[in-house]
């Protein structure tokens, strides 16, 4: 299942003297089963394309290409689209709303249409597959810790099933424990559900330790593409756009100019850690 | 001099039912005893739920103790007629750069607070070029806050606390909603407010690399501090550290998984990356 972009523009505020071309001709692929990193500095359209990625937001030209279908074309089921790929907002936490967490999660199925028999084993399997405890299911929402309510607002994507999972910041605000509880539940999603994942994040390192593919973009463009070392690899370029490498590829250029031969393209810490090992030869 | 004290400090949090009936009380923070003298940089680390917001908080008399009490440059934030004394001698920043600011122009935005004070006109905008220029958001003094970035909109937001020329700045979390070239702003903000113009800055993170230039660094848990000491001595109990749901920073971490693997002559407690490097060849060095 996979998402094709092509030549898509998009402007807000089109036609009045307040026009920002937020997306100017963005192409690229996103592949089954991929595991996708979207970076880029506070404006640079991340949150405009992950709204396209939906359907919430209309390209005002280009195409975009959902399982070899043109999602604009006339015949095109949007709502199908909306249960394929599951948005997670910043501080989705703030959406929750219902008198407990098993209804929040049932919302979304419920709406999609489906009986309540399936509403709630659909339920059921979402809340388990982000490892909520059992006990706390008819627990009013609001009395849950940050990273509790956010994993619930998780489930309730995961409820409608689907096979894309768009995560914007996802760990913003969470202590280093709550930071890694989410992320290490998202791999899980990835792993054993084989859930296309895209995040968008701020945080280098949680990027360098999870995604294979990394999109950066910069002023509505994509600025590159690549591996997470291709992409890493080109520090001063990612400076110049106001973001950097993971902190552990800072510390492998500098015993390179030492005259150590490290691997420069490490992004995490066991890589940098066996490279290091090899280099003196311990 | 101490500019920041607490003694047996305590707050409860109450939970009420539609009736008004007390339906539940939550300890927020624990006998806390501190002092900050007049020119530290203290950060605060903890997880979240540990109390440090609830501390902050207190700390410019948005919340009172339910126990013991918290002096403010000798002030106690009990006496009503202390709190305006209080609240320009010690500034707050928030999380989120969009819902402090309230101009619609730059300098207006940051000219609020000295006008609220009653500052007369004149002095206003003295004091606003000289916080914006602090801040280096001088050359944007024109512009709207909603375009700027939102490394840029959080200066904004510190300057306006700059030109009610605090003693103390508190900041909660003000990176954590920035990408890396913002958050590296305003830390350097933070660190030349207190550098020159010796501002005491208590900067609460979870970033555990905008910890390591702090003279101290109290750890909370459960609503008391559980550690405090210089960043070195904190980042060298990195199990303990993980315990409390935090972690230490990138040099440490590898720094510590190197000497795991056999690197034995890197000393505990590295923060920073040139550290690491250092100590990498001063061991090991080929050439």
């Amino acid at each position: 299942m996979s998402i094709i972009l092509d030549h898509v523009n998009y402007i807000y505020s089109k036609g009045t003297a307040n026009e920002i071309k937020a997306l100017d001709d963005v192409c690229f692929e996103i592949k089954d089963a991929d595991f996708l990193g979207l970076i880029g500095h506070t404006g640079s359209g991340k949150s405009t394309l992950v709204q396209h990625l939906n359907g919430l937001l209309r390209a005002d030209s280009g195409h975009i290409y959902f399982d070899g279908e043109d999602i604009y074309d006339k015949d095109f089921e949007m709502k199908k689209l909306r249960g394929k790929v599951g948005l997670v907002f910043q501080y989705p936490e703030h959406q929750l709303f219902e008198e407990s967490v098993f209804k929040d999660v049932c919302f979304g199925p419920k709406n999609m249409g489906l009986s309540n028999m399936e509403t709630e084993v659909a339920a059921y399997e979402a809340l388990k597959s982000v490892g909520f405890p059992e006990e706390l299911y008819y627990v009013s929402p609001f009395d849950l810790s940050g990273g509790q309510k956010r994993r619930v607002a998780i489930a309730g994507v995961l409820a409608m099933k689907p096979r894309i999972l768009v995560l914007d910041e996802p760990t913003a605000g969470l202590d280093p424990e709550g930071r890694e509880e989410i992320l290490g539940m998202v791999r899980d999603l990835h792993d054993m559900q084989q859930i296309t994942i895209v995040l968008v994040s701020h945080s280098m390192e949680d990027v360098a330790n999870n995604a294979k593919h990394i999109l950066v973009m910069d002023k509505g463009r994509v600025f590159m593409e690549g591996t997470r070392s291709e992409v890493f690899s080109r520090v001063k370029e990612l400076e110049e756009i106001g973001l950097a490498a993971p902190r552990v590829t800072y510390i492998m250029h500098m015993l390179k100019d030492k005259g150590f031969d490290v691997d420069i393209t490490a992004t995490t810490i066991p890589e940098a850690r066996d490279s290091i090992l090899k280099a003196v030869k311990l | 001099m101490a500019i920041i004290e607490t003694h047996g400090l305590g707050y409860d949090y109450i939970r009420r039912d539609d009736d008004g009936n007390v339906s539940g009380i939550t300890r927020a923070v624990n006998n806390i005893d501190l002092e900050v003298e007049k020119g530290e940089f203290i950060a605060v680390l903890g997880g979240n739920g540990s109390g440090k917001s609830t501390l902050a908080k207190h700390i410019n008399a948005i919340l009172y103790p339910t126990e013991g009490y918290v002096l403010v440059d000798g002030k106690n934030t009990k006496d009503e007629d202390s709190i305006w004394d209080i609240r320009q001698k010690a500034g707050m920043v928030f999380q989120n750069p969009d819902n402090q600011i309230i101009g619609s122009v730059v300098e207006e935005d940051v000219g609020f607070g000295p006008e609220n004070m009653g500052i007369p006109t004149g002095g206003i905008w003295e004091r606003v070029e000289e916080s914006l220029k602090t801040l280096g958001m001088w050359e944007y003094r024109k512009h709207s806050p909603m375009k700027l970035s939102g490394g840029q909109k959080q200066r904004v937001a510190i300057a306006g606390v700059v030109a009610m020329h605090p003693e103390c700045i508190i900041m909660d979390e003000p990176t954590a909603m920035l990408d890396p070239s913002g958050r590296k702003e305003v830390i350097r903000a933070a660190r030349a407010l207190n550098d020159v113009e010796k501002v005491t800055i208590i900067l609460i993170t979870h970033y555990m690399e905008e910890v390591i230039y702090a003279d101290r660094v109290f750890v909370m848990e459960k609503g008391e501090i559980k550690m405090t000491g210089t960043p070195r001595e904190i980042f060298s109990r990195v199990d303990e550290l993980k315990d409390l749901r935090l972690t230490v920073p990138q040099a440490t971490s590898l720094a510590y998984e190197l000497k795991k693997s056999g690197m034995i002559s890197l000393p505990d407690g590295i923060l920073s990356e040139e550290e690491l490097v250092r100590e990498i060849c001063r061991s090991y060095s080929i050439m």
